[in-house]
């Protein structure tokens, strides 16, 4: 099959699935075999879709969800990825830190955000820091497991030419455990995205996830349902963005 | 043809070359560039400490391709290790006479796969110059030059993955030469590749060799390729790993393979080794060891 086609054949199979789920929804709400008012038509969607881009208010949302994620992802992910590393290659800090890290990996992240409020009230920080909170073990437990499983002949290889332990970071521990990382930063990103949802349905005025809560609220269904299908556009396009930034930072890995 | 000197033991006889000093007339003898003496090796394992090596006593020549034959399991990659300085003896000591005591610079070519994933062709045989700071023109020319010497010019910005398993040991080898070692140390480097695949490279480094002239300890499962390379054919047994007898190889050089197989000495020398390991081989599948 040619480099081409296959391409071709992905783009299809990408874009089919929503294209099939939406066209049965749309069957269905016409014929009316599901209840309109709570399953109106995604067509019917496009002019509230339109209103509520002209009163400016989603384009507001989109973009105060956005700098959440992003600022509390990058709160997350940078210390994740350092004390990860430090992790797989000191075992004392392993030994120190894994009992810790596996239990709060284990929380529910969303059920701290009563305790981030009290700390941070209920503006910007207490968003970004749920976040990074929400991220930062998954990260953590990702780069360090990607360090582990560094094989080590590598290393070997690099005493052999008589690295440095600077030099051993950066061309072995780095480069070795960065697939390992980016695995670790596509799940953060995710999670980022459904935590700042829940927390902006619990505690804020602006969002992607108030404007869902709101709606919902008064029940102004097909908001509603633009809000979600936002969530899932900038969901599937956050994971777009990083899936190139991966592609650039890591060439050598085989295609999948 | 030669006699065969095989010793059951080797001796500072017959592992120094003896070499005549015409202006004295009086025989002098070369020091050996590595002299192992009592060389042991054991590991605490979960069921009591693994003896790995026993009183190996080895001396190797400047110049020489002195190639380790042994089942898996006798120390092979141990020893290696401990001549790398990646590993160090639990008894006896390793020297290095020729040099007055200095370690020659050393680079290994490691069992299994051991390049980068991560760099290219280029970046991988030029990594050992880079860590030594070497500026960047230089390490250009001499990863090309090495490139063109092992056959990948084509492939300079390729990673291994696009490689095949041929490909990327020359790689390795490359990048072991790259920093001009003065012994050259390598674990089983073809022991991955199908046998035309094998019987190419070992040709290529044959020519290599007779281009660089560098010390060469070479270890490999392989009774022929032993004898298709090697000066001396160092036979070890293992449990505990231990030298069972240094082999010198009488074949002229420049080899080819064909050449080496067609000499009836070829067969002869085979056999006699393939007698010294028989035994250990099959005690080992007694004793239920994966050989
Ligand atoms: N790091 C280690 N810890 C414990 N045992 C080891 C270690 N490395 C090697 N050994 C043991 O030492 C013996 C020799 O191993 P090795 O040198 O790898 O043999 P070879 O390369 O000849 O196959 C084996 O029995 C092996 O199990
Ligand atoms: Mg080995």
């Amino acid at each position: 099959m040619s480099r081409q086609s296959r391409r071709a054949i992905e783009l299809t199979l990408t874009a089919s699935a929503p294209a099939i789920i939406l066209a049965v929804w749309e069957v269905l709400s016409r014929t009316g075999r599901i209840d309109p008012l709570f399953w109106p038509a995604p067509s019917t969607l496009w002019p509230t879709f339109l209103d509520l881009l002209r009163d400016g208010d989603l384009l507001t949302d989109i973009r105060v969800s956005l700098v959440r994620i992003l600022g509390g992802f990058l709160l997350g992910a940078i210390p994740g990825v350092l004390l990860g590393l430090a992790m797989g290659l000191f075992w004392p800090i392993r030994v120190f830190v894994m009992p810790i890290a596996t239990a709060v990996y284990a929380i529910p992240k969303i059920a701290v955000l009563p305790l981030v409020i009290i700390a941070l009230g209920t503006g910007e920080a207490s968003k970004w820091t749920i976040v990074a909170i929400s991220i930062f073990f998954l990260v953590v437990l990702n780069t360090m497991s990607g360090v582990l499983a560094i094989d080590p002949s590598f290393r070997d290889v690099a005493k052999n030419f008589g690295a440095s332990r600077a030099q051993m970071f950066t061309t072995v521990a780095l480069p070795g455990a960065l697939p390992a990382i980016f695995t670790g930063l596509r799940l953060g990103l995710g999670f980022s995205l459904i935590v700042i949802v829940g927390a902006e349905f619990l505690a804020a005025k602006e969002g992607i996830g108030h404007l869902i809560w709101e709606s919902y609220s008064i029940l102004a269904i097909k908001k509603m349902y633009v809000g979600l299908i936002l969530t899932g556009i900038l969901g599937w396009l956050l994971t777009l963005s990083l899936d190139l930034l991966e592609n650039l930072v890591l060439p050598w890995r085989p295609a999948r | 043809m030669m006699t065969e000197a095989a010793l059951d033991h080797p001796s500072e006889a017959a592992t120094r070359s003896a070499t005549l000093d015409l202006t004295s007339g009086q025989q002098v003898v070369a020091p050996a560039a590595i002299q192992l003496r009592g060389i042991g090796r054991s590991y605490e394992g979960p069921n009591g400490t693994v003896v790995a090596l026993r009183d190996v006593d080895l001396d190797v020549r400047r110049g020489e391709f002195c190639v380790i034959v042994g089942p898996s399991g006798c120390g092979k990659t141990t020893l290696l290790r401990m001549l790398a300085g990646l590993d160090q003896p639990t008894t006896g000591a390793i020297s290095f006479p020729a040099t007055d005591g200095a370690p020659p610079a050393n680079a290994m070519v490691f069992q299994g796969r051991s390049v980068f994933p991560w760099l290219s062709v280029r970046d991988n045989i030029a990594y050992g110059l880079k860590l030594r700071g070497a500026p960047r023109k230089v390490r250009q020319a001499r990863a090309d030059a090495l490139m063109e010497m092992v056959g990948l010019s084509r492939f300079a910005k390729a990673y291994p993955h696009q490689l095949s398993e041929g490909m990327r040991q020359r790689v390795a080898i490359a990048r072991a030469l790259a920093v001009d070692p003065d012994l050259l140390l390598m674990d089983e480097p073809f022991g991955a590749l199908d046998e035309q695949t094998r019987f190419l490279l070992q040709e290529e480094l044959l020519r290599i060799w007779e281009e660089t002239r560098k010390t060469v300890i070479f270890v490999t499962h392989s009774i022929d390729e032993a004898l298709t390379l090697a000066d001396r054919v160092v036979v070890m047994t293992a449990h505990p790993g231990t030298i069972k007898a240094v082999i010198p190889i009488p074949f002229a050089r420049p080899r080819t393979l064909a050449a080496v197989r067609s000499d009836p000495e070829f067969a002869r020398l085979f056999t006699r080794i393939w007698d010294l390991l028989r035994q250990d081989v099959q005690a080992a599948r007694a004793a239920g060891v994966a050989t």
